[in-house]
This record gives C-alpha cells, structure tokens and sequence, in this order.
C-alpha cells in the first residue's frame, strides 16, 4: 500500500485544551506510517455557532481552509466532530451551488486563494478504519488492551447529517454506528453495547443551558457505566472536555457519581501500539486514567 | 403487494393500557413478512391477526396525515412510510415497535402530543397579515420568493422530531423542532406580517432556538426531509438581520466568535467564555479552570496559538462580513 498522507486540519482545541489530542494524533500516526500535513494557515471553523451568526462569513473562512488542503493536493482529515461537520457542509454546499461558490471565491480571490472543490473532507477515525484498514492495524498492535471494557462515545457531528457524512464516513449509519467498537475489537479490547453511544453530549449549549448539558453527557456515561465501560473513547474533542472535565457538575445534576476515564481516540490506539503514555498526552487528561 | 421474499421476523411490541395497566408488557410476536411490506402494514396485521385490543394512529397511509408515527428499535419512523426490509437490514430480524414517547402512552402506540401541539400552535403558525376583502388585483408571489419558505411548508406535524429531540427529552420548556421550523415557515413568507412577534417568542434562553443542541437528530428523524435544523439556524440568522438578538451568553457566544477569530484565527477559548458569560458569570468556571490549569489544558495569553497568515483571515473579515450585532 502506498504511503497514506492527508492535510492535517486540527481545529482549535487540539492545539488549546485538548494538547493530549494533538499530540496522540501525531504519535500514532508516526507509529502506523501515516504523514500528515499541519494546516497552520486554517482559521477555527466556527463551531456551529459563528454559523448561527453569519453563514456567508463562516463559508468564506472555512471555503479558506480548503483551499489550503487543496493547494497541497491532499485529502482534509479533521480530528474534531464539529470541525468535519462545518467544512464538509461548507464543501457540499460550494460544490453543489455555481452561484454560492461564485461568491465565496470572489471574496477568497481578494487574498489570491481559490476554492476548487478537489479535497475531500473526512475524519481521521476514517482514515484509521477505512483507508488504512483494521487489519493493518491490529498488524501493529503490542499491547492488546485484553480485559478491558471500552464504550465507544461516537458524537453527533461525524454521523449526522447521515446525507452529508456518509460520503467519508465509509457509509456508517447514524442509528447503528459500529466503526469505533470494530477498531476496539482489533485493539484486543471489548467494546460495551449501550443504547446512547450515538447520543448528544450537550457541548453546544453548556453555556446558556448546562442543565441540558449535564443531563445529556450524564444519560450517556450513567448508561456506558452500567453496562460495564470502564472506559469511554470519543474522536470529538469537545465530547471529551464535557465528559472529563465536567464529571463534578455531571454528578451533581445526575444524583450519581460519575467517576471514568474519557480516552481520545488516537489515545487509545497509541496505548495498544505500545506508545508511552506521556506521548499520548495521558498526563493532560482529567479524569483519571492511571489504570493504563 | 409483493410478497415473494418473506423473511420471518420477531417483533417486540409495545403494550399499556393507561387506564387499567400499572407497568407496560412487551408482546413477542413472530410474523412473515414480505418485501415491499411497510410498518404500518405489520400494525395493521398485529390488529387484525393478533390482538384486536392493539391501538395505533392512522388514517391517510399516504404519508401526508402524520398520524402513524411510531418508534422501530429507537428509530424514528413514519409507520406508513418506512418498509420492514430498510428496517431489518440496519437492525437485524427482531424489531422492536414503540411509541414514540413511553412516558405520554394513552395506549399501545396511541399517545397524548398535547405537549407538541401546545407549543406548535405557541408560535402562530399561520400567516398573520391585514387582509384587503375587495382585492383589486393579484397578489402574485414569484417562484424566487416562494422558494425561502423551502421545504419548511411540508411539515405533517407528525412529532418525530419533537419525540427525537435529545433537547426536549430533558427540557420540557423547549419548543422543539417541528414548532421552530414552522416559525421559520412563516417568518419566511413574504405576505406573513408576523415576523417579529414570532421572534420575540421563539427567542428566549431556556425555551427557544438557543436551546437547539445541535445533534441533527430531528434532521435524522423527519420522514419529509425537511432540515428542521436548517431552520433553526436560519432563526437565529433572522434574529440578527431584524436586530432583535438579545445581549445575552448564547448571543454572545455566536458572536465572540468572529470577535476571537480576527484576533487569533484561532478561537482563544478562555477569552471567549470571558466574552460570553462576562466579568461575573464568569467566576463559576473557576473550579474547571484550575483544574484545567493543573493539567496544562490552558494556554496562558502570550502563548495563545495563531494561525499563520492571518492578515488574510482578517481582510476575509472586513470584506465578507454579512451580519451585525449592536450589542458588543
């Protein structure tokens, strides 16, 4: 197989409060020979949320990102839901509307970029599963994590809207997403079923409603915990602040205590590549996760 | 109907009685089922060759009337609508029929939609206009301008993305999807004169479109594809355009972005819970704080990241900016 190589898209928070993300995205990806490409020049993609401010502003910035991707010739991984959420809608509303794209690339043609639409947009769990394959995967593992109980915590963002995200998420279904427990298999894990794993977190509205949120991220956890997790692995960044540094005010508006270490993704397949943990960023992580 | 591949299936359904039972009961019932067959189809087949007790909604079998909605294995589902075979090649051959929400059953499938009614009719649905009764020509309404209201015209009131919102599920105060998109409906009529009082009611913390998660559940979940989330976003662009976004943290949320981004390109997340909560409502992120602090999740602000050439992010600022705020 030849040398798989993407433009890395890290979003803001693997490079603020999620460094434990950068950084085991970058060692695995070393581990299983992928390279990959840092986006310095990307801007924040808006999180949803510029989106409800200014859509043609949020076209344009995220239209930029792209571009960047496509300068290089490489396909865009992101590794944050929300990220892949708003450039894969950004891409698909572009390629689909002459009028729209016109007028995105007038504006990009005033800071010498174009938006061509030659990058495909996916997440790096995607890239890990479908590109690279399990098989190749399970080839390198060292350290099989034997006995212990993953849930996988898919996020909404990678799965929903189905029609948007099926296209680079290898087909998965949003009602029976099974990408994340198939990887836990070939890690020598057991993956938890659990009614929730396709669930909201709650992120979006932590602010204005943490009532919401809490109840949310907590149905989730209390629902992965009782059906023997004992640990939960998420590929969304903002799943993983709500659920590790939130576990105090989720166990308050719960009843119940809360106490479970959230993994990253790349974390936990650094740990089954025989990756030292400070590598993996462990050391960042809240909750936690000494039982590794 | 076409019935050559009949495939036995195990259905689990769904039973109470609100007036007699204290706990509801699954009945296992074994069925053949052929391709082509809908879930209404099997309902219909639970009444007729079962249980004569088995009560369900139903009446147009057309997907126009909204009536038939019912939960398979979780799944949203408009019964007349989604055929058995869709459903059992993404769960398998033992199905599980349920209401669409457990904790409203009047019986079996049949359940009190008070709750999406009363918050459906909350935001008019209907054109609000001075009518002249002696017209003396057309009131012509151009595709163009016909096309804003989008898809958004054909809702069926079915509640299946009410009964999928994760928002509303534990926000009783919510007003939902179904009830947002069709304020949109309307606000994006051009003879509606309704617009503003349908902002101002659907505009508050704690019930209205600053309370949308964002999950794409109810966009999942809508059997006539009509993007309720779309909608909504489309709201919260409307409260801007009007000038009628209160000041307040989800507002300046959506705004502190832009604000950060021409700053950095990058988000700098601490100043933006700053910009958001302000100097008080601020102080009760201090636990998290310290304790991100501790595990060197905060970037200190002479080390904040900024994304290189970012000169051109700020001229894409200036030159494609669309949407104002007074507020900040």
């Amino acid at each position: 197989m030849a040398k798989l190589k993407y433009a890395l898209y890290t979003g803001c928070t693997a490079r603020e409060s999620t460094p434990e993300l950068l950084k085991s995205t970058m060692a695995i990806a070393e581990a299983l020979d992928i390279e990959l490409v840092l986006l310095d020049e990307a801007s924040c993609c808006g999180a949803s949320h510029l989106q409800d401010f200014d859509d043609m502003l949020s076209l344009t910035l995220n239209a930029r990102n792209i571009c960047y991707a496509e300068k290089l010739g490489l396909t865009m991984v992101t590794i944050c839901n929300t990220c892949q959420l708003n450039t894969a809608m950004t891409k698909e509303r572009l390629d689909n509307s002459g009028e729209l794209k016109e007028k995105v690339n007038e504006k990009l043609k005033e800071v010498g970029l174009e938006y061509k639409g030659t990058s495909d947009v996916k997440h790096f769990l995607y890239a890990l599963v479908d590109d690279l394959g399990l098989e190749e995967i399970s080839k390198k593992v060292v350290k099989p994590l034997s006995d212990l109980q993953i849930a996988a915590y898919y996020g909404c963002h990678n799965i929903r809207p189905s029609h948007l995200q099926q296209k680079s998420n290898g087909g998965e279904n949003p009602y029976t997403p099974n990408s994340i427990d198939k990887l836990i298999v070939a890690l020598g894990a057991k993956n938890v079923e659990y009614e929730h794993k396709n669930k909201c977190c709650g992120f979006h509205v932590e602010l204005q409603a943490p009532k919401t949120a809490n109840r949310l991220s907590g149905n989730a956890m209390l629902d992965a915990i009782d059906n023997g997790a004992e640990t939960i692995v998420t590929p969304c960044p903002l799943c993983h602040l709500r659920m590790d540094i939130q576990q105090h005010n989720i166990t308050k508006e719960m009843g119940r205590e809360i106490d479970i270490p959230i993994l990253h993704l790349p974390q936990m397949v650094g740990l089954a590549l025989g990756i030292e943990p400070d590598k993996l960023g462990l050391n960042h992580n809240i909750a936690d996760v000494t039982f590794v | 109907m076409v019935n050559k591949d009949k495939k036995k299936l195990l259905f689990n359904v769904f039973r109470f009685n609100s007036e007699t039972d204290y706990l509801p009961h699954y009945d296992k019932i074994e069925m053949e089922v052929g391709s082509g067959e809908v879930v209404l189809d099997v309902l219909n087949r639970i009444k007729w060759e079962h249980d004569g007790s088995f009560s369900y909604r139903r009446s147009c079998r057309h997907g126009i009337c909204g009536s038939c909605a019912v939960k398979v294995n979780g799944k949203a589902t408009l019964a007349c609508k989604d055929r058995v075979e869709d459903l059992v090649e993404l769960f398998g051959e033992e199905l599980t029929i349920e209401p669409q929400n457990k904790g409203r059953v009047i019986k079996d499938m049949v359940i009190d939609k008070k709750d999406f009614w009363s918050k459906y009719n909350s935001v008019e649905p209907y054109l609000k206009t001075e009518i002249d009764e002696n017209p003396e020509k057309e009131n012509i309404v151009s595709p163009e301008i016909a096309e804003m209201i989008d898809e958004a015209d054909y809702c069926i009131q079915c509640g299946n993305c009410y009964y999928s919102c994760p928002a509303v599920n534990v926000n009783e105060d919510y007003l939902g999807p179904a009830a947002l998109a069709i304020t949109y409906r309307f606000n994006a009529d051009v003879r509606d004169e309704g617009k503003r009082d349908r902002l101002e009611a659907v505009n508050d913390i704690g019930s209205g479109i600053w309370d949308c998660v964002k999950c794409f559940e109810c966009a999942e979940a809508c059997p006539k594809e009509l993007d309720p989330i779309g909608k909504i976003t489309k709201l919260h662009q409307q409260t801007f355009e009007e000038d009628m976004a209160q000041d307040n943290v989800a507002v300046r949320h959506a705004v502190g972005f832009k604000w950060s981004i021409d700053k950095h390109g990058l988000l700098d997340e601490g100043e933006l819970v700053k910009y958001s909560e302000g100097l008080f409502g601020v102080l009760k992120h201090i636990p998290e704080a310290i304790a991100m602090y501790k595990k060197g999740k905060i970037v200190m602000p002479w080390e904040m990241p900024k994304s290189e050439n970012l000169d051109e992010i700020q001229k894409l600022i200036k030159s494609a900016s669309t949407a104002k705020f007074k507020g900040k």
